[in-house]
C-alpha cells in the first residue's frame, strides 16, 4: 500500500566507506583477527605446556633447580632402564587388552540396547554410570574391592559361597595386579564405547536390514555385511579416543596400585609422574612423558587411516 | 512366477486394526496395483506379503504355498523400497550381486547375472559407483536391478517413484511396465497415485481404512465403481456427485432440475440416491439441464468448465471449445448410459 504523496521508490542511502570498514572487508585481515583468540588460547594453554615439557625432557632439571641442557642424556639413560621398559610393555599391553575387551563388550552391549528390550531408556541411563562417576571415586571403589583383606569378591567366594579357603590375591603380585587394573579400566571404559556405538547403530536405516533379509542374509551375515561396515567410521573415531585415553591413563593405576607391586604395573604416565614429582627428577619424568608421543601418534594414525577412510562416504565421483 | 493369494487377512498393531479381512487373488504374471489414500494400509499389506510384518489373521500364500510362517528370505520375492534401501558401502555391482554372494555363487555367475540386469536397465556404465554418486532415477534403477538379479517369483514395489520428479516418474512408469512385459513376473505395486494405478495395472486393489473397496481391472473400476469411495478415487478429474431423489422417472436435485436416469435394471431403486456423472460424460446440449458457468479452463485438447447446478458445483470436460463466460447459462446433458447411481445410505452402487 503506497500513499499518494510518498516517493515512488525507496533508495538505499550510500554510505562512505571509512578505512576501518575497508580493513574489515579485507579477507586476510579478517581471517587473522578472527583466528587470533583461538590461536592465542592454543599457544598459551596447549603449546606452552607441551613445549615446556619437551624442553624439560632435554634438561637435567629437578624440583627447585632449573637445570641445564643435556641433550639426549635422559633418553639414553632411560633406554637402559628396565623399569622404563617395563612401563612401556605394560602401557602397550594394558592399552591393547583393555581396548579389545572394551570394544568387544561395548559392541555387544550396544547391539543389545539397539533391540527392543523392556526398560530400554532406564538401562541406557544405568549403563552410563561408570562413565559419569569421577575416576578417582571409582578407583577408590576398586581399591576397596581389590583389598587383600576386605575385598567383597573374596568375601563372597570365601564366606558366602565357600568356594575358596583363602582370599583372592588381586593386587599383591604382578600378573593378578595387571589383570585387575585392566578389569577396572574396562569397566570404566565400556559405557563410552557402548553409547557411542549405539549412536552409530541407530543411524543405520532399518530398511537396509530388511533389504538384506530379503536378499537372504542370516542374522550373522547382516551383522557382518551391514552393521560392521556401517559403524566402521564411528568405531574408528571412538577407538582412536579410547586408545589415547587408555594409553595415557593415570588415575586408576595410581589410585589402586601406585605402580606396584615392585613397579610391575607402572604405566608411562604413572612412571613419569613418579619420577618427576615425588622423586623430583623433572627432566627424567618429562623424558618419559615425551616418549609416549610416538606411540600416541602411531595409534592415532593407525586407527584413523586403517578404519576411518571410506570411499563410499565421500561424495566425489571416481570415474 | 507364481500366484499370490491373500485370504481374509487382518493386521493389528497393538490394539489398532490396520487391515480388515482383506481378500486379494493375484494370478500368475499379473501386475496388480494397491492404491488408496495415505495410511490405508497398502505398505502394511505389501510388507506382510514380503514377510517383514507378521500376519495377525488369515493366510497369505505364494505359488500355492502358505507362507505365514516362512521367513522373508525363503519366500522367493524381491522388494523395491520407497527409499530404495541401497547398501551405501557397496558399489552398484556389489549391491546387485549381494544376494548371489550370500548364496555363495561363483564370481562368473555374479558377473553374468548382474550384467544381464544391468543391460536391461541400462546401468552398464555405473557398476563401479557408490549409491551416493547416483541420481535419484539411477538409484531407483539399481534398486530394481537388485530385484531382477534375484530372479524372484514375485516383485513387490512400495511407491518406487514417489521420490522422483514428475517427468522422470512418467518415464520410469513406462520402464517398469515394459520390464513387466518382458519378464512377466507377478508384481504387486503400491502407489497412492491413481493415474499410476490406472496406467500400469492389470488389476487394481482400491483400499481405504484397511478395507478393500474394490478389486478389478482399471477400466472396470472406471466404468462400474462399486461404491462412492471408488467412484471418487478413480478417474481424473473426479466424478461429479449430486444428491437428490428419484421421482417420476427422473433424478431430481433439491432445486428441481431433472436429470435423466440410466436404463433401469432389475434391482429396486431407493428414493434417496447420489447421482454420479464423470466430467467427460457431460455433453453440451441446447435442450439440456441449465447450469451456470463459474470458471472456464481451456487446456487445448479439451475445455474444463466449473459449473453450478443449484447449490452443487460440478465439473464438465468438453471436447468442444467453450466460449462461455462467468455467469452465462450453459445447458448440459449427461449420457444416461454412463450415469452411476449410488444408494445414499450405504454408498453402494445401485446396479443398473
Ligand atoms: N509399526 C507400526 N505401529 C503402529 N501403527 C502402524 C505401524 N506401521 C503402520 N501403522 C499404521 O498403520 C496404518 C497403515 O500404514 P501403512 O504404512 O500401511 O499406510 P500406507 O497405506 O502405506 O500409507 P502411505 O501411502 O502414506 O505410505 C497407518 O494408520 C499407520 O499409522
Ligand atoms: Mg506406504
Amino acid at each position: 500500500m503506497q500513499q499518494a504523496g510518498a516517493p515512488a521508490r525507496w533508495v538505499p542511502e550510500k554510505r562512505e566507506q571509512t578505512w576501518l570498514a575497508w580493513l574489515f572487508d579485507w579477507k586476510p585481515f579478517l581471517i587473522v583477527i578472527c583466528l587470533m583468540p583461538a590461536v592465542g588460547l592454543l599457544l598459551v594453554f596447549l603449546t606452552y605446556p607441551l613445549g615446556l615439557g619437551i624442553y624439560l625432557a632435554f634438561t637435567d632439571a629437578t624440583i627447585g633447580r632449573s637445570g641445564v641442557w643435556v641433550g639426549l642424556e635422559n633418553f639414553i639413560w632411560l633406554a637402559g632402564d628396565p623399569i622404563f621398559w617395563g612401563a612401556v610393555f605394560f602401557s602397550v599391553f594394558y592399552t591393547g587388552v583393555a581396548t579389545v575387551l572394551k570394544f568387544a563388550l561395548g559392541l555387544w552391549l550396544a547391539l543389545l540396547l539397539n533391540n527392543h528390550i523392556p526398560f530400554k531408556s532406564f538401562i541406557r541411563a544405568i549403563i552410563l554410570v561408570p562413565w559419569i562417576v569421577p575416576t578417582v571415586l571409582s578407583a577408590i571403589a576398586f581399591w576397596w574391592i581389590y583389598d587383600p583383606q576386605f575385598s567383597i569378591i573374596s568375601y563372597v567366594f570365601v564366606d558366602v559361597l565357600g568356594w575358596r579357603d583363602t582370599n583372592i590375591d588381586f593386587v599383591a603380585t604382578a600378573w593378578p595386579a595387571r589383570w585387575s587394573l585392566i578389569a577396572a579400566n574396562v569397566w570404566r571404559g565400556i559405557p563410552f564405547v557402548a553409547i557411542s556405538l549405539l549412536a552409530g547403530l541407530q543411524t543405520i536405516p532399518p530398511s537396509l536390514y530388511e533389504a538384506a533379509m530379503l536378499d537372504g542374509a542370516t542374522s550373522w551375515q547382516r551383522f557382518r555385511y551391514i552393521t560392521v561396515p556401517m559403524i566402521m567410521p564411528i568405531l574408528a573415531i571412538v577407538m582412536t579416543f579410547s586408545i589415547i585415553f587408555t594409553f595415557t591413563d593415570f588415575q586408576l593405576v595410581y589410585a589402586i596400585t601406585r605402580g606396584g607391586p615392585v613397579n610391575s604395573t607402572h604405566l608411562l604416565a604413572t612412571l613419569a609422574f613418579q619420577r618427576g614429582i615425588p622423586a623430583g627428577q623433572l627432566g627424567e619424568g618429562a623424558a618419559i612423558a615425551v616418549s609416549m608421543i610416538p606411540f600416541l601418534v602411531f595409534a592415532t594414525l593407525f586407527s584413523y587411516f586403517a578404519l576411518a577412510r571410506r570411499k563410499w562416504q565421500q561424495g566425489e565421483s571416481n570415474d | 512366477m507364481a500366484t499370490v493369494e491373500v485370504t481374509g487377512v487382518t493386521k493389528f498393531f497393538g490394539s489398532t486394526q490396520v487391515l480388515k479381512d482383506v481378500y486379494v487373488s493375484i494370478a500368475d504374471g499379473e501386475f496388480v496395483v494397491l492404491v488408496g489414500p495415505s495410511g490405508c494400509g497398502k505398505s502394511t499389506l505389501l510388507r506382510m506379503i514380503a514377510g517383514l510384518e507378521n500376519i495377525t489373521g488369515g493366510t497369505i500364500s505364494i505359488g500355492g504355498r502358505v507362507v505365514n510362517t516362512v521367513p522373508p528370505k525363503d519366500r522367493d520375492i524381491a522388494m523395491v523400497f520407497q527409499n530404495y534401501a541401497l547398501y551405501p558401502h557397496m558399489t552398484v555391482f556389489d549391491n546387485m550381486a549381494f544376494s548371489l554372494k550370500l548364496a555363495n555363487a561363483p564370481q562368473s555367475v555374479m558377473e553374468d547375472e548382474v550384467g544381464r540386469a544391468a543391460k536391461i536397465l541400462g546401468l552398464g556404465q555405473l557398476l563401479h559407483r557408490y549409491p551416493r554418486q547416483l541420481s535419484g532415477g539411477q538409484r531407483q534403477r539399481v534398486a530394481m536391478g537388485r530385484a531382477i538379479v534375484r530372479n524372484p517369483q514375485v516383485f513387490l514395489f512400495d511407491e518406487p517413484l514417489s521420490n522422483l520428479d514428475a517427468k522422470l516418474r512418467v518415464q520410469m512408469r513406462a520402464e517398469i511396465k515394459e520390464l513387466h512385459e518382458r519378464l512377466k513376473v507377478t508384481t504387486v505395486y503400491v502407489t497412492h497415485d491413481q493415474i499410476e494405478a490406472m496406467t500400469m495395472a492389470d488389476k487394481i486393489v482400491v483400499m481405504n481404512h484397511g478395507v478393500v473397496e474394490q478389486f478389478g481391472a482399471p477400466l472396470d473400476l472406471y466404468d462400474r465403481p462399486n461404491n462412492l469411495f471408488v467412484a471418487g478415487f478413480i478417474g481424473s478429474p473426479a466424478m461429479n456427485m449430486l444428491e437428490g431423489r428419484i421421482e417420476d422417472g427422473a433424478f431430481r436435485t433439491p432445486d428441481g432440475a431433472a436429470w435423466p436416469l440410466p436404463p433401469n435394471g432389475t434391482g429396486e431403486r431407493p428414493a434417496e440416491v447420489i447421482y454420479g456423472i464423470r466430467p467427460e460424460h457431460l455433453r453440451l446440449d441446447p435442450d439440456g439441464i441449465r447450469t451456470t458457468v463459474q470458471v472456464v479452463e481451456p487446456t487445448g485438447s479439451e475445455t474444463q468448465v466449473v459449473l453450478r447446478c443449484g447449490e452443487t458445483a460440478m465439473l464438465g470436460a468438453f471436447r468442444e471449445r467453450v466460449s462461455a463466460r462467468h455467469g452465462d447459462v450453459l445447458p448440459v446433458m449427461p449420457d444416461p448410459a454412463l450415469v452411476h447411481l449410488f444408494d445414499r445410505q450405504t454408498g453402494r452402487r445401485i446396479s443398473a
